[in-house]
């Protein structure tokens, strides 16, 4: 994984809340057996007015002009600001996927769903909780003529506004260590080979049915 | 000694170690394989030459991207034939164990694994699939992960892992006749809504709970994402230990009896602490429907198609005006008035072979409306298929005008070709009614397996006891 660098970035209002991760990269793509390409079809129901396939080429595609990844003032955002439970249903890891591959690198919300949580550290991508309040702000902000722009600094947790104004926010010390360091899990987890085999060992005794 | 949840004694039983800051190493019994969340994973262990830990901890099935339409000619679409043959290729590398598409064991994974015991109480199981959650129903730790965790699990036989908090959801008394496990949790998450789990794990507990088959408390596990939790659980007794006997993956003999006394500790001690506990009254439960994009959108039956205004705040207010939109309703309308075009009957979370027999006793003697383009019934694994025919209901099916499937996926999330079309409106007995899930523009409400069956031979949703 590449490791995760403090950056300063446009953010995209998207105000919904329970966006799932079907409505983030829709079924028809799960189909790759690889991991990149998704970025076109982020969002593809929302984003296009056709019904979009795989390997397609979505440049001629006709956009809806209400979607607000169409909006030129935030083809380039790199900062997701969404609402309440963003990334619920599936488990699909596509959605990290696409959301990376289109050029995302924080999404901003006051709560995640569990597994889109975890597979978002998994790909370098950064999911920020921040309460109610906060996020209401954001918004009030992201929707201006000018987009609103943020500088992330992960070492430190803060968020800084185009206005000077700064957000601490709250990360796991283990998922930023890896974010920070761009670690691979399988290896660090490797590293400890004698104890999982020993609680293997030990659970082979205690409960040897699992083990058949 | 302190009283300890099911969940507390299942997280303490596989812990291989924990750090300060509580992030924890768990050991993972199990890992169940389908074809679109694996290629990624075994791609990554080719990458780095890695081999899976322990090739007989995992079981493969095709499910997601296979027709249920006749097999002999193979999949149509190349793009999902070329994923599906993946798996089978993988599956052979590595030496792990597949159910292929031309195996009558073959079905959706979530059936499959508890059907041929390879979920076994108080293990841990998990799957690249976010309804992993119900193999909860059988006392195991069962959640879904991302692709990179199912590449973890298969290297390291292990997930790095944050205990959860925990919550007890116990649904007291009986239930009246005529409503079912799904009508159980689609109330729970009208109640707490899709994010009323979120950072949790439920038991599900009660004397309803205690009632159901163990299909009916997979059902209800099953559903515990749609509530946003990490996993459901169920406590184990006789039901759940009388299911596991003889099944082929399951230990036998003498390691059987062994097993069985363990799993009969596996329930929440008296007196254990939860972080939260719901109480849900049983006789109150109604057959429920959802009327919007959301499983919390959902309704008793009675009920009418609620208005924007209804709502607390304004988040909520737009959501219900986008949902009301999509969906094509008008604020007011009763449930009952509303007409599907198609009538789904599968899943992982009714597909098994109580759900069918429960619709087909409504489908006896009845024929599908003549609104209804069609209505077919996808079982869920080809024992359950053979099972269901064995008893006749593959013929009270099709003589009532349903059609009957190949076991898969199907409609729950139209990966195959099995799909509605745009602004096509469906009685679905799957899990989730998100824009799109069912087919681009397609509309979703989700049922019950007899209210789904009753609203194809009524030609609109209608209160399967007044059938």
């Amino acid at each position: 994984m590449e490791a995760f660098k403090n950056f300063t970035g446009v953010v995209a209002p998207l105000d919904r809340a329970n966006v799932d991760t079907d409505a983030i990269i829709p079924k028809q793509f799960l189909k790759s057996i690889k991991r990149t390409g998704f970025g076109p079809y982020l969002f593809d129901e929302w984003r296009y007015l056709d019904h979009g396939e795989p390997d397609m080429d979505c440049s001629g595609r006709p956009r809806n002009p209400e979607f607000v990844l169409n909006d030129p003032r935030f083809a380039q955002a790199q900062i997701l600001l969404a609402r309440e439970n963003f990334g619920c249903g599936s488990s699909r890891e596509h959605a990290p996927w696409a959301l990376t591959d289109f050029g995302f690198r924080v999404i901003l919300a006051p709560s995640f769903a569990d597994i889109f949580f975890n597979n978002s550290f998994k790909n370098g991508l950064l999911p920020i909780v921040l309460d109610a309040k906060t996020i209401d702000a954001l918004f009030a902000k992201a929707g201006g003529e000018t987009p609103l722009s943020i500088s992330v600094d992960l070492s430190a947790q803060t968020l800084t506004l185009d206005d000077g104004s700064v957000i601490d926010f709250d990360v796991d010390a283990g998922s930023k260590r890896r974010l920070i360091e761009g670690l691979d899990d399988i290896g660090l987890t490797l590293q400890e080979v004698e104890t999982i085999r020993a609680y293997e060992e030990r659970r082979r005794q205690e409960a040897p049915w699992l083990f058949i | 000694m302190v009283a300890k949840t099911l969940y507390d004694k299942l997280w303490d039983e596989h812990v291989v170690r924990v750090d300060d800051n509580g992030t924890a190493l768990l050991y993972i019994d199990r890992q169940l394989i389908h074809e679109v969340t694996s290629p990624q994973a075994f791609e990554g262990l080719r990458l780095a030459g890695r081999k899976p830990w322990r090739t007989s901890a995992n079981l493969a099935v095709p499910d997601h991207n296979v027709p249920t339409t006749d097999r002999t000619a193979g999949i149509a679409d190349p793009v999902a034939r070329v994923q599906v043959e993946a798996l089978g290729t993988n599956c052979l590398t590595f030496g792990i164990t597949e159910l292929n598409m031309g195996d009558k064991r073959q079905g959706v994974v979530h059936v499959i694994g508890p059907e041929q015991g390879f979920t076994l109480p108080g293990s841990t199981v998990v799957c690249g699939d976010s309804h992993t959650a119900t193999h909860g129903a059988f006392g195991a730790l069962a959640f879904g992960i991302g692709t990179s965790e199912v590449e973890h699990a298969l290297a390291t036989q292990t997930l790095i892992q944050r205990k959860s908090k925990s919550m007890l959801i116990s649904v007291d008394g009986k239930l009246g006749a005529g409503v079912t496990a799904k009508d159980i949790v689609l109330a729970i998450i009208g109640k707490i809504g899709t994010a009323g789990g979120t950072g949790y794990v439920i038991e599900f507990g009660g004397e309803a709970i205690r009632d159901l088959s163990m299909e009916g408390r997979m059902t209800v596990c099953n559903m515990a994402i749609e509530a946003g939790a990490r996993a459901g659980l169920i406590g184990v007794d006789e039901k759940t230990v009388d299911y596991m006997r003889g099944r082929p993956l399951a230990p036998a003999g003498e390691l059987f009896e062994r097993a069985a006394a363990h799993w009969r500790t596996l329930v929440s001690d008296a007196g254990a602490q939860f972080d939260t506990v719901i109480h849900l009254d049983a006789a109150e439960v109604q057959p429920q429907i959802t009327w919007g994009t959301s499983p919390e959108m959902v309704l008793p039956v009675d009920g009418k198609v609620p208005s924007p205004e209804d709502a607390g705040d304004e988040v909520k207010a737009s959501g219900i005006r986008r949902a009301l939109d999509y969906m094509g309703l008008t604020a007011g309308t009763p449930l009952t008035e509303i007409r599907p075009d198609k009538v789904f009957i599968g899943s992982c979370t009714n597909s098994r072979i109580e759900d069918l027999r429960a619709a087909a006793e409504i489908a006896k003697g009845r024929k599908v409306a003549e609104g209804i383009k069609l209505a077919m019934v996808v079982p869920g694994s080809g024992l359950v298929k053979e099972q269901a025919e064995a008893e006749g209901l593959d013929k009270i099916f099709t003589e009532a005008g349903f059609e009957w499937r190949e076991p898969g996926c199907s409609m729950c999330l139209a990966m195959n070709a099995d799909r509605l079309e745009p602004g096509e409106r469906c009685a679905s007995t799957s899990n989730r009614n998100f824009e799109g899930r069912q087919g681009q523009g397609g509309r979703t409400h989700l049922v019950s397996p007899a209210m789904a069956a009753a609203a194809a031979v009524t030609g609109h949703f209608v209160d399967v006891r007044e059938l």
